[in-house]
């Protein structure tokens, strides 16, 4: 398991310095929350119905930024190529990367998300079931963004292709992530929370599979 | 169906087929036309209905696509079958058009009864999304420039998108119940009248003959391409 | 007979969506019909051209 942990804490030093991606997810992320506003007007009851659902949409986009960078940048060093022969099996290699990009995407959106609900005049009841979505659901946006990155590895203008890709896939973390909200502040439960995670599950899990079978596609090419 | 592997084998027999093929899509979709027109308008939704003999069938090819393109991504996967790949890459339009039609027919159908062009209730948005599933397969493979590599690299994607699919299905239909949409198309289901059945019927079975004939055509023009592009390599080594 | 053509064109107050629905699907089958058709025929010549230069 030390394979794993090394990958892990290099990917995520690499992550978490400047220009590494994870600030720039923290301002996009940041950037879409005021803009929101700015865009659809200042009504507080109309801003706190749309607060999960802008929030949501934020954070799948923020995630998708620094995709294009998880294997990519491996990649046009060779460090692929080193970390394939390595003894750790390519989809555990993927998971580690999964979890790289979800503590320094996922994991930090969700925690400034409270903080970006004010700006949407959540009521209180809603903050609970806000963080709790994104933090179930985030990991779901990693793994089925790596298997985008995977497949857009080496690609000609694959940025561009990668969220077109991903987006329709994560509809399901989407729909269910900021339906949570509007449940909480009705007083209601719709069982969002558990079919969010639920899909992320299943997500983490079979990724790595069909990430892992794009990365070798790629490299044996 | 395996012996039709050689691309030999499957221009033979296509050849022969082919005619036949197209004929038959021709007469289903004249006679089911020729019902449908005649047939008097629904009750309820007056002579909109007939939009529906062309909408109906089309969303059913935009599934049926997909699923023939996820079963050919697995065979050539697995098999390495050689016609397996291109017939998922010729597929791939083809299913994406079906997909614009329904989506555009279900628009219109539904603006008499909606009173707007366009509703999220869950089937129009569950084929919005696989119209993004669409676009984002053919964009792949337009993207990769080994054929070899694009093929088994959209074989990936269209596998993940048919897993992901009814669980799309399903979160959709959970989403439109939740935000209360609009009255959804009903079509009665099993309830349809026969003298709507019928017109349904024959112009489903002309859509997927007419998918089925433009499919073999497509594939046997890749294949002759790839001829093509065989005897410049050889001419040129 | 006009009456009747008048009152088929007209769908019964509906006509400004039956028959775009009509327009647009015998469009894109049509095109699709006809792409797929010229591609062929090109890709025949196209070899016969090659298989008669080899």
């Amino acid at each position: 398991m030390t394979a794993f942990r090394v990958l892990l804490l290099r990917d995520l030093r690499l992550a978490t310095r400047a220009g590494g991606g994870m600030m720039l997810a923290l301002a996009f992320f940041a950037g879409v929350a005021v803009l929101v506003p700015l865009g659809v007007g200042a009504d507080p009851r109309l801003l706190a119905r749309i607060a999960g659902g802008v929030l949501w949409v934020g954070a799948v986009l923020a995630g998708l930024l620094s995709l294009d960078r998880m294997f990519q940048a491996d990649y046009e060093d060779g460090s692929l190529d080193l970390i394939a022969l390595a003894p750790l099996s390519l989809e555990s290699t993927v998971l580690a990367k999964i979890a790289a990009h979800w503590l320094t995407t996922g994991l930090p959106l969700t925690l400034l998300s409270p903080v970006l609900a004010l700006l949407f005049d959540l009521p209180a009841r809603g903050y609970p079931a806000l963080v709790a979505s994104l933090a179930l659901g985030t990991p779901a946006v990693s793994a089925i963004g790596a298997i985008g990155a995977a497949l857009t590895l080496a690609v000609r203008r694959g940025g561009l292709i990668l969220p077109l890709i991903v987006l329709p896939l994560l509809a399901p973390a989407v729909i269910f992530g900021a339906g949570a909200v509007p449940a909480a502040l009705d007083g209601l439960s719709n069982g969002a929370l558990w079919l969010v995670a639920a899909f992320s599950t299943a997500a983490v899990l079979l990724s790595p599979f069909a990430a892992g079978a794009a990365v070798r596609l790629h490299l044996a090419g | 169906m395996f012996a039709l592997a050689n691309p030999k084998r499957f221009m033979d027999t296509t050849a022969a087929l082919l005619p036949w093929l197209a004929g038959a899509a021709a007469l289903f979709l004249a006679v089911g036309l020729y019902l449908g027109f005649t047939a008097p308008p629904d009750y309820q939704q007056g002579d909109t209905v007939k939009i529906m003999f062309i909408h109906v069938p089309a969303a059913w090819i935009a599934m049926l696509a997909y699923g023939l393109i996820a079963l050919a991504s697995l065979i050539g996967l697995v098999n390495r079958h050689p016609l397996a790949d291109v017939a998922a890459k010729t597929a791939a339009p083809l299913g994406a058009l079906f997909t614009a039609l329904a989506l555009i027919t279900g628009s219109l159908w539904g603006r008499p009864m909606w009173g707007t062009y366009w509703v999220w209730d869950a089937r129009l948005t569950s084929f919005l999304i696989l119209l993004l599933l669409y676009l984002g397969y053919i964009a792949l493979w337009n993207a990769i420039e080994d054929e070899v590599r694009a093929a088994r690299a959209c074989a990936i994607l269209a596998l993940v998108g048919v897993v992901n699919l009814p669980i799309i299905e399903f979160s959709v239909d959970w989403w439109n119940t939740l935000h209360q949409g609009e009255s959804i198309l009903r079509v009665g289901g099993p309830l349809i009248a026969g003298v709507f059945l019928w017109p349904l019927g024959l112009m489903a079975v002309g859509y997927t003959l007419l998918f089925v004939t433009l499919w073999i055509v497509r594939i046997r023009t890749e294949i002759l391409e790839r001829r093509a592009r065989a005897l410049i390599m050889q001419g040129t080594a | 007979m006009s009456h009747f053509l008048a009152q088929f064109l007209a769908m019964g107050g509906y006509a400004a969506f039956v028959w775009p629905a009509y327009g647009v699907t015998l469009a894109g089958l049509g095109a699709a019909t006809a792409l797929a058709w010229n591609a062929y025929a090109r890709a025949k010549a196209r070899l016969a051209a090659l298989e008669r230069a080899r």
